[in-house]
């Protein structure tokens, strides 16, 4: 089956999963990135490459915080912004999303970052819009967050260097999270020889070790000896849905608190993808404390996502 | 097409004597990715700049993006003095169309404001689309269009110039 | 009309037949097999030569949409494409638009395919008042209207208690209660089979053991009533296992599987191709060689269609909002077939479990052709490779996961009581 993410000359068409990206197109994204750090970094923050270009953000699903990366991102490549809050509009009148994307389409959009409740979406959209338009996943359901799986990467990379002698733990909700995945799939492409998830069993997906990941049940278990601890975020609806019991159990079992932290290689960073809740998955002495590289990741995330788009437009 | 290409050794060495006179305290030398770069690390080293050498990587501000896409090796730009108010000598190996220069020019203005923008470049081969000129010229050369110009580095560092068909 | 289809392969299953012998049709009966009765003369000869004459095949589970969800499809339609597919009879389960629950929409159901004049069609009735899973619906009134058996079809019956008095109630009266094995609780937000795939799509899913759970309750409710029970779509490798333990202790336990089922699993989902969003959703590989397993040793009587048409809107929609389902009536024969070519079954076998053993499931004097009885019959090409398309489809429903494959077997001719109610003229 044709990867629906490459053109007929393997290169970037899409961005909608890390799965099934060749390594070689994971490097020149995370190399130019490393530019766009450059020139976040001085006093002009713009590019000129996106000029006249439309990016149209589809967020059917509410999200300010990456939304606004976006925006930001592709500003900064000159490129025209419009932002769609799919969820107050046509959507809840009855339109389909296909006839909501060819609406948008024919105002003459070049770009869509698609944020959707529901896994695929991105796919169905890539796969109906017309060949100059590209689609970029910004989170569908539990599927994938690649532009977020990339931008930790990239953090990896930054103070790691080496992918292939590192140890990475990725600790709570697996089961619901497109962050967990796609980071797995980035990690397991750059030849990352330890990944492991670490949380209770009603948090772990069925047949998650298929993926290249060790499962483990005990935090302090899973922590030994690793060079970089990913937290992931704990929704309040998980307490409701009979998959934990409360906050605080949680907190005292899976929460990383500097204690925990100590299990770890004393190099070891803490990332998360926000937003935090303290207390909850991670302690605020962690948060704040000398290990965490959670801004850092912010910061990088939005040179990622200049670098996916103008490698995307330049297809 | 057999045509004598000029030893870039000794086109440094002129650049060198033409430079030489015309450079202050403050002069900034900026290559221009990749042979400008090589070029400029020669010029720099034998003038014997005080202030460090400023590399730019033209990839974003290329006026081919929506032909030819996001060029795949991308250096990052580092300048690492202040642009505003600076002599600037930008130093490439070839001038042929002038469109990298414009890029260039156009990316050292969102640095900031130059107070001065001379050019140096090894080889000067007409063709030019846009109205660039280069103030230190090693050598003047007329090549048809279609074959590229291009300057090589060996292991151990020298230099030298090949016409690629 | 007397009709004779001459020097086909002639294979029926009841009868143990699989030679070549001509067939002999009058007054919508089979007049004689093998040698034409004294003073025969034809009205029409079809010429079989090089093709299969068997049975018309009998479709245990094909949703016409009518009443209720007529933009996916219509019974005229809907009885097209099963005459074309040379399906003679077939039962459609409860769960329309009312559902099934009343004699006198069962009566307007058969009233309305009586007129069309295609194929038969058995109606299942509603276990419950309109499927809530709540109070009894009048079964032996319903059964009076034409109903064949009784199913709760896709809707859930949490409460084991009514499962167990309706299971007691069909018990009294002989009827049979279809059940489709899934319990509601555990599959609840389900879209595909909870597993590696489920995973990496992001799907949330559905464990087997919400099938073998269902199994394990419905068998014991089995043993305490006495009730017979047909288990509609099984389609996990346990499932399969426990049926084959019921039946040695010989319990009154039928069973069938989706004709996609045994063909795909949930590889077959790739980038979340909505025509694979099927209920029970299609499980791993080794599910599925179970399931292929089984209707070869038996333990899984029927292969039906389980054909349920879903308007093209209803499936560009991203996977989990997408509707389930997939057209199926023309692909029973073809997917049979390729079943029996690739598992080594002979022809007579594989056809056993599309017309001798429906037509035992539901009671009828059908699937086969014997000297007196009904003349339902298919001919068809069984060396004919076709590829599925939109366009050859005559169901209202284009929604496969086979579009664009090339499928073996043609249906020639179809007759429905000894007349010809689908030809398929040159090619």
């Amino acid at each position: 089956m044709r990867n629906p993410q490459l053109n007929d000359q393997g290169e970037l068409q899409h961005l909608l999963t890390i799965e099934g990206l060749p390594r070689e197109i994971l490097t020149h994204i995370l190399d130019t990135a490393t530019s766009f750090v450059g020139v976040t970094a001085r006093e002009v923050k713009k590019v000129p490459l996106l000029r006249g270009k439309s990016v149209f953000n589809l967020f059917f699903e509410a999200s300010t915080r990456t939304r606004t990366t976006f925006e930001i991102a592709a500003k900064r490549l000159s490129a025209d912004v419009i932002n769609l809050n799919i969820a107050a509009s046509s959507h809840t009148k009855g339109e389909t999303l296909l006839d909501t994307v060819d609406n948008l389409s024919a105002m003459h959009a070049d770009m869509f970052v698609v944020r959707h409740a529901q896994s695929g979406a991105p796919h169905l959209i890539a796969s109906h819009v017309a060949s100059h338009l590209h689609v970029i996943n910004a989170g569908d359901g539990r599927h994938a967050h690649p532009t977020q799986g990339l931008l930790d990467l990239y953090t990896i990379r930054h103070f790691k260097k080496d992918f292939t002698g590192l140890s990475v733990a990725i600790v709570g909700d697996v089961l619901h999270s497109r962050v967990a995945r796609s980071l797995i799939h980035a990690l397991t492409i750059m030849g990352t020889p330890d990944i492991r998830v670490i949380g209770p069993m009603t948090l772990i997906p069925s047949g998650v070790e298929k993926l290249g990941v060790t499962v483990f049940h005990d935090l302090e278990q899973g922590l030994r000896d690793v060079d970089v601890v990913v937290m992931l975020r704990l929704q309040s609806e998980r307490m409701r849905g009979a998959l934990l019991s409360s906050a605080q159990e949680f907190f005292k079992y899976y929460g990383l608190t500097p204690e925990k932290l100590a299990l770890a290689k004393p190099d070891a960073i803490v990332m998360h993808p926000g937003p935090l809740n303290r207390g909850v998955e991670i302690d605020s002495a962690v948060a704040d404390g000398a290990h965490a590289v959670i801004l850092s990741q912010v910061r990088f995330g939005i040179a990622v996502r200049m670098a996916v788009m103008s490698i995307l437009a330049g297809n | 097409m057999t045509l004598a290409l000029p030893d870039p050794e000794v086109l440094c060495a002129e650049l060198v004597r033409q430079l030489k006179p015309r450079l202050t305290a403050d002069t900034a030398l900026v290559g221009i990715h990749t042979g400008g770069v090589w070029l400029a690390e020669r010029l720099h080293a034998a003038l014997g700049i005080a202030l460090p050498l400023g590399l730019l990587d033209i990839s974003f501000y290329r006026d081919d993006f929506d032909k030819a896409g996001l060029h795949p090796q991308i250096k990052p730009t580092q300048m690492p003095f202040e642009v505003n108010g600076r002599h600037i000598v930008l130093i490439d190996d070839v001038l042929y169309t002038g469109r990298t220069v414009r890029g260039a020019m156009n990316e050292l203005f969102d640095y900031g404001r130059p107070a001065s923008i001379s050019l140096a470049v090894l080889i000067d081969r007409g063709g030019r689309e846009l109205p660039v000129a280069a103030q230190y010229v090693g050598a003047r050369l007329d090549i048809p269009p279609g074959p590229m110009l291009v300057l090589d580095r060996d292991e151990i560092g020298k230099l030298r110039l090949k016409l690629d068909a | 009309m007397k009709i004779h289809i001459k020097n086909g392969r002639l294979i029926d299953p009841t009868n143990n037949i699989d030679t070549r012998a001509d067939l002999f049709v009058a007054a919508g009966k089979v007049a004689a097999v093998g040698k034409a009765p004294g003073g025969f003369g034809a009205n029409r000869v079809i010429d079989a030569t090089g093709m299969v004459v068997c049975p018309g095949l009998i479709d245990l589970s094909a949703r016409l949409r009518e009443p209720g969800f007529e933009y996916k499809a219509t019974l005229e339609s809907e009885m097209l494409a099963a005459v074309a597919g040379g399906v003679t009879s077939l039962a459609c389960p409860p769960d329309t638009e009312p559902p099934l629950d009343e004699p006198g929409l069962v009566e307007m159901l058969k009233h309305r395919a009586k007129t069309l004049n295609l194929a038969h069609v058995y109606p299942v009735g509603a276990l419950t008042v309109g499927l809530v899973g709540e109070q009894l619906t009048e079964m032996a009134e319903l059964r009076d209207a034409g109903c064949i058996g009784f199913s709760h079809a896709d809707a859930p019956l949490q409460d084991n208690q009514v499962l167990w008095r309706a299971l007691q109630y069909a018990a009294t009266f002989g009827f049979c209660v279809w059940l489709r094995p899934q319990d509601g609780y555990l599959a609840k937000g389900g879209v595909a089979h909870d597993g590696e795939v489920a995973t990496r799509l992001g799907l949330p899913g559905i464990p087997a053991f919400a099938e073998t759970i269902a199994i394990a309750g419905i068998v014991e409710l089995m043993r305490a009533t006495g009730a017979r029970v047909h288990l509609c779509r099984l389609s996990t490798r346990e499932g399969v296992a426990m049926v084959r333990v019921a039946k040695r202790d010989n319990l009154p336990l039928s069973c069938d599987i989706g004709i996609h089922h045994a063909h795909l699993s949930e590889v077959d989902l790739g980038y979340f191709d909505s025509h694979c969003h099927l209920l029970p959703p299609l499980r791993s590989g080794r599910d599925r060689d179970a399931l292929r397993e089984g209707l070869k040793d038996g333990t899984i009587d029927a292969l039906c269609s389980d054909h349920a048409p879903v308007d093209e809107d209803s499936k560009l929609l991203p996977f989990g909002e997408s509707e389930a389902g997939a057209t199926g009536l023309e692909l029973l024969l073809p997917l049979t077939l390729k079943w029996a070519l690739e598992m080594k079954v002979p022809l007579v076998q594989a056809l056993a479990r599309i017309t001798r053993e429906p037509a035992r499931i539901l009671g009828l004097d059908a699937g086969h052709l014997s000297e007196g009885h009904a003349a339902d019959v298919c001919v068809f090409d069984a060396e004919h490779y076709g590829k599925v398309s939109a366009a050859a489809l005559k169901s209202q429903g284009k929604n496969t996961p086979f579009l664009g494959v090339e499928l073996p077997g043609k249906v020639r001719y179809t007759l429905v009581q000894g007349q010809i109610v689908y030809d398929a003229g040159p090619d």
